[in-house]
């Protein structure tokens, strides 16, 4: 039953990732890693985090938004007020940046999920941008010269939150709710005929994404020392937007793994920006022009194991028949 | 219900685009268990009538309403919870979705588990998933789909696609099925076995149906009762011999493809 094999292969990666855990935890405890291979693999669990939330809203429910930088501001902003300002534990201040991060999501996706397309992502992107100016304009804040935040984070809250995101987000995926979301993006009138309320599950599908992009925030704002309202411009939602779509629409596993090689190839260009734009660039044209639908297309890792296991035959993904 | 109630009452229902009418003043009931064809020359309307049914438009006139509930204004999504379903003219499907998974797409609304039951996994997760599966299996049984179950809704033949629709729409279970055209594009042997099918899930789910179908051998052998829509207007009704011998009918529709 297809069911009862999801829970085996759920427990699997359960225990696969506590392995993980244990040993990155072995190894920067022993210092092992210096700090900017720790400082890398930080941000790279704070992309995936990111990459993974927005798959869910762009991926699978097919809304264009390209605001996501707002929520990762509000949940940075607000987790740092919580720790720096009211002095409270760093674990209250993530769950406070995305609870914040999923109001803003309610009070966005509301009016803005009603359009469509275009429209859609100038709304989000706007929304994005209002946000920056927010905080720009707020002097409690710090303004433009941002704020200053201790560095909180630790491998246990970074690793237990970017598990968390996975797995809220796969199991709302494999669930009656993520089809719910999935059939939308297929085919919106069929879904409403279908008696999906879709309004409903673009809300949704939108509200956890900010949630988990406000999380993000507080890992970010406590990861880097000081926050401005520059580092959350359209330009960062452009970087989270490219992991989703260089991934491959539809598969998370594709936007984990974007959001890893790219955040390796930005560390290690961290000293040459532009020679970071430039080979960035040609990764993502090399990509779309061999693989236009992204690295994994709408596959997830689990399906090319699957093929692997049973060595059949290529993946039959015949052309695209639109029955207009 | 009484026999004889109206399933479907429709009162003088109609939609203007602007300065077009493209349906006006339309009267129609349709009895509980029949079979009726909507007709009608290309551009009469017939599609704008079942998007009025469902609540893709709200009506600009009239009222239809569903065994005497009021139906208009209200969200297609909602519509189709009290119990009319469809299938389109251009067929949609969730073309990257499995046929399975089409189907349980329509089972959603009778899930009861909820999104936090999904996110943690609670028992009621797996028992609500599992009763899922099995009815959706079963029931594409009745469709003869149950050998393309995780096959891609985008890669099934045309024939099969049309199917999968028509599956679709029952596992919402709908009391009034609507059909837009659901023998277009398929060969003569495939609609003599979508008639077929037509009648069998008729009798089996104790369905009201209406159907539009450009193909009169369809229409009027197996529908009960026949309506004919004209530039956006009732111009006749009544049984297949009589809408045959109907002048009106004749100049407006069939005289059309005699000459
Ligand atoms: N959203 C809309 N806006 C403006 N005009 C519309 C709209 N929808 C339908 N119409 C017009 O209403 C008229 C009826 O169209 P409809 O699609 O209902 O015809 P039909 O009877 O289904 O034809 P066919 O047999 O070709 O499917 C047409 O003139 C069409 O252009
Ligand atoms: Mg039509």
């Amino acid at each position: 039953m297809n069911v009862l094999k999801q829970a085996k292969g759920f427990w699997f990666t359960i225990v696969l990732a506590a392995i993980f855990f244990v040993v990155m935890q072995f190894l920067i405890n022993g210092e092992f890693l210096n700090p900017f291979y720790v400082n890398t693999l930080y941000t790279i669990g704070i992309n995936i985090i990111l990459a993974v939330s927005l798959h869910l809203v762009i991926g699978i429910t097919g809304q264009f938004s390209i605001g996501h930088a707002g929520f990762l501001a509000v949940g940075a902003y607000v987790s740092a007020i919580i720790t720096m300002k009211l002095g409270l534990p760093f674990p209250v201040a993530l769950l406070a940046g995305g609870v914040v991060a999923a109001i803003a999501g309610i009070i966005i996706g509301i009016p803005t999920l009603r359009l469509r397309g275009d429209y859609l992502a100038i709304a989000t992107l706007g929304f994005g941008e209002i946000m920056r100016i927010l905080f720009l304009n707020i002097e409690y804040v710090g303004g433009a010269s941002g704020m200053t935040v201790s560095h909180l984070i630790t491998w246990p809250w970074l690793f237990g939150c970017v598990l968390a995101t996975i797995i809220v987000i796969v199991n709302f995926t494999n669930s009656t709710h993520g089809r719910a979301c999935i059939s939308i993006r297929e085919n919106e009138i069929a879904a409403d005929a279908m008696g999906i309320n879709t309004t409903y599950y673009k809300v949704m599908a939108f509200v956890i994404g900010a949630f988990f992009a406000g999380v993000a925030g507080g890992l970010h704002a406590h990861n880097f020392y000081i926050i401005q309202p520059t580092n959350f411009s359209f330009l960062k939602s452009f970087d989270i937007l490219i992991l989703v779509v260089l991934g491959g629409l539809g598969s998370m596993s594709g936007s984990v793994i974007a959001a890893v090689l790219l955040t390796i190839i930005t560390a290690f260009l961290a000293n040459y920006p532009e020679l970071r734009m430039v080979i960035y660039s040609l990764v993502l044209i090399v990509v779309m022009l061999f693989r236009p639908q992204g690295l994994m297309g709408t596959k997830e890792i689990t399906a090319f194991l699957k093929m692997s296991k049973a060595a059949k035959g290529g993946a039959q993904d015949g052309s695209r028949h639109t029955v207009a | 219900m009484a026999a004889g109630t109206p399933l479907l009452k429709v009162e003088n229902a109609g939609i203007r685009f602007g300065g077009l009418k493209a349906v006006s003043g339309v009267n129609l009931e349709l009895r509980q268990g029949e079979l009726a064809g909507l007709i009608g020359p290309n551009g009469a309307g017939k599609t704008t009538f079942f998007n009025l049914l469902t609540g893709v438009y709200v009506p600009t006139e009239g009222s239809i309403s569903l065994v005497g509930e009021k139906l208009n204004g209200l969200a297609p999504y909602k519509i189709t919870k009290k119990g009319i379903s469809r299938t389109f003219q251009n067929i949609r499907l969730f073309s990257d979705m499995t046929v399975l998974d089409n189907v349980k797409v329509a089972y959603h609304s009778l899930a009861r588990h909820s999104i936090l039951s999904s996110i943690f996994r609670l028992p009621s997760h797996f028992k609500g998933e599992m009763e899922m599966e099995e009815k959706a299996i079963e029931f594409l049984k009745i469709f003869k789909l149950d050998h393309v179950l995780h096959e891609k809704a985008k890669n099934l033949p045309y024939g099969q696609q049309r199917r999968l629709e028509i599956a679709r729409a029952l596992a919402a279970k709908p009391k009034l099925l609507l059909l837009d055209e659901p023998a277009a594009g398929m060969n003569p042997q495939e609609t003599e076995d979508l008639m077929n099918l037509i009648a069998l899930i008729r009798e089996k789910f104790e369905l009201t149906i209406l159907l539009i179908e450009h193909d009169m051998n369809l229409v009027m052998g197996v529908c009960e009762r026949i309506y004919v829509l004209d530039h956006g207007q009732l111009i006749a009704e009544g049984t297949p011999e009589q809408i045959r011998n109907n002048p009106k009918v004749i100049e407006a529709y069939l005289g059309e493809e005699v000459s």
